[in-house]
């Protein structure tokens, strides 16, 4: 015999029915009374996207790829995160930043193509711990429903943020690399420096 | 001779460096080394990562050496007893050398291409610290183009010498090796004039961190990504003996095979190295086999028996029940 984990398991048995079960009424009223009663009961639901529920901080949702101060893009497709990914949710290609694109990518390398498959991913927020560079970010925005399986990979057009609606993600930084960023003497870190990022549309 | 090293013995003929003997040992007592090379003679002394301390000089003369001597170019004495990861202090002192050697590192191991397969890397996360105590800015280069196949990130370079003692050794006419002293010194022309040769392609493969890199793989793809196998080709001026990189059924990347010590098995040409780079010019022999501990392992497959093997074992010898198993 199996082991019994609850005592909540119910024998089966096959015992003949009372006249006043037989009659089914009772039971249908009794069933009727509970979903009446439930039309004055609080609603456990809310009316999406009308009305939305708050959520975490440090809720971990949509993703994005975040510039620097400059308004260049911080990633510089090191591949860290991809290969932190259980989900292998992340691809991309890189290639070399030519002259004159400085106000575009950070870093001498850049990511031509990033792909998060969002079908995929699992959300559990790896990859922005893996990323020395502070580029990519969890934040509390909910992937849209889509119809096409397709549209679910998401790619840098969706994921990196527009250059006039930056979004604000100082919550998600640990304790350990805000500590980091004070150091003195190391010249990444200046770049590093959020503080003087635009604070706009917090999500 | 006998000599003992973290309290294991081995017999060696005379003749032998320490490291080559704990080499002998396993990669567990071997020290680590970023200028030492088995196949460039005079290579060994540079770097001082290979530092070992000698508690016993030999049977004849017991006293220890007054400081920890370079395992690379040290020899053997019959009775030598050695202490590598075994004292603490040596590992103390090991630390300190890598600080030095990260002085001036930019530390741009995300844009590097040598990330994954750097000994810099491995180095300072098995005896580094996690900080800098570094203050100051970081000498700087611009970057070189050695030919038109070799790129020089002279910022990266380590100064191993490994790549001048290739050069010395494939030509016969030197020019220069490293200029200047001290901080400044620079890699130069020597290497450059060198190129031409047909060999000059593997001051690639010799060079422990990402200073010398392939052009045809620059930011090409990170090493992880790519699927080592062995294979050879007909070649006329190398064995043709080659581990090439793949990414699906592109070759991203042909090098020189790698022993457990990354030092080339053989140094293969320029034309196998560098023109060869369609899978049908190729015989695969078989997937190179990597440590399951490196990053390159990461999310390939192969191994998975192998590993399922492993988990068994493990659970057996905790006494642990498969759940399919349990009653």
């Amino acid at each position: 015999m199996a082991i019994q984990l609850t005592n909540r398991s119910k024998v089966v048995s096959n015992k003949e029915m009372s006249f006043s079960e037989k009659l089914y009424l009772p039971a249908i009223v009794k069933g009727m009374l509970i979903t009446f009663s439930h039309l004055f009961k609080k609603t456990p639901t809310v009316r999406y996207p009308e009305q939305k529920r708050s959520r975490a901080g440090v809720y971990r949702g949509q993703h994005v790829l975040k510039r620097d101060e400059n308004g260049a893009e911080r990633c510089t497709a090191c591949g860290m995160c991809a290969v932190a990914c259980p989900a292998e949710a992340i691809t991309m290609e890189n290639g070399e930043r030519k002259k004159g694109e400085e106000h575009l990518y950070r870093e001498e390398k850049y990511a031509t193509t990033y792909e998060i498959n969002m079908l995929r991913c699992i959300f559990c927020g790896l990859c922005e711990e893996a990323c020395p560079k502070e580029a990519i970010f969890l934040t509390d925005r909910i992937v849209d429903a889509e119809y096409e399986r397709d549209t679910f990979i998401y790619g840098k057009d969706k994921l990196v943020e527009k250059i006039d609606k930056r979004i604000d993600v100082s919550i998600r930084e640990t304790k350990e690399v805000a500590e980091f960023k004070k150091l003195p003497g190391l010249k990444h870190n200046e770049l590093f420096d959020s503080s003087k990022q635009l604070k706009k549309g917090k999500h | 001779m006998k000599v003992t090293i973290d309290g294991i013995e081995i017999d060696v003929p005379k003749g032998t460096t320490i490291l080559q003997a704990a080499r002998m040992i396993g990669p567990e007592v071997a020290p680590p080394a970023m200028c030492y090379y088995t196949k460039l003679k005079t290579s060994g002394g540079y770097c001082r990562t290979c530092i070992v301390k000698v508690t016993q000089g030999s049977t004849a003369n017991p006293n220890p050496m007054p400081k920890p001597v370079a395992s690379c170019r040290t020899e053997v004495m019959d009775g030598m007893v050695v202490q590598n990861v075994t004292s603490p202090d040596l590992l103390e002192a090991r630390k300190g050398v890598v600080e030095f050697l990260l002085i001036n590192h930019p530390l741009d191991c995300p844009v590097c291409d040598q990330a994954g397969e750097c000994k810099l890397q491995d180095l300072g996360y098995e005896h580094g610290s996690a900080k800098t105590r570094y203050e100051f800015k970081r000498r700087e280069y611009e970057m070189i183009d050695i030919g038109d196949k070799i790129k020089l990130h002279m910022t990266r370079c380590i100064l191993c010498y490994r790549c001048v003692k290739v050069c010395d050794q494939i030509t016969d006419n030197r020019v220069h090796g490293v200029v200047h002293r001290g901080d400044a010194s620079e890699i130069s022309t020597y290497i450059a004039k060198a190129i031409d040769n047909d060999f000059s392609g593997n001051v690639i493969d010799v060079c422990p961190v990402g200073a010398l890199t392939d052009k045809t793989f620059r930011f090409k793809q990170r090493v992880w990504f790519t699927k080592p196998v062995d294979a050879h080709r007909k070649c006329d001026k190398c064995s043709g003996k080659t581990r090439v990189w793949l990414k699906g059924e592109e070759v991203v990347r042909v090098t020189s095979r790698m022993d457990q010590w990354n030092e080339a098995e053989e140094f293969i040409c320029n034309s196998c190295r560098y023109d060869h780079k369609r899978t049908s010019d190729w015989v695969i022999e078989g997937p190179t086999k990597i440590s399951r501990h490196s990053v390159i392992s990461q999310n390939h497959y192969e191994h998975l028996n192998e590993l399922k093997l492993q988990v068994l074992k493990q659970q057996k010898a905790l006494g642990f029940m498969p759940l399919d198993k349990r009653p």
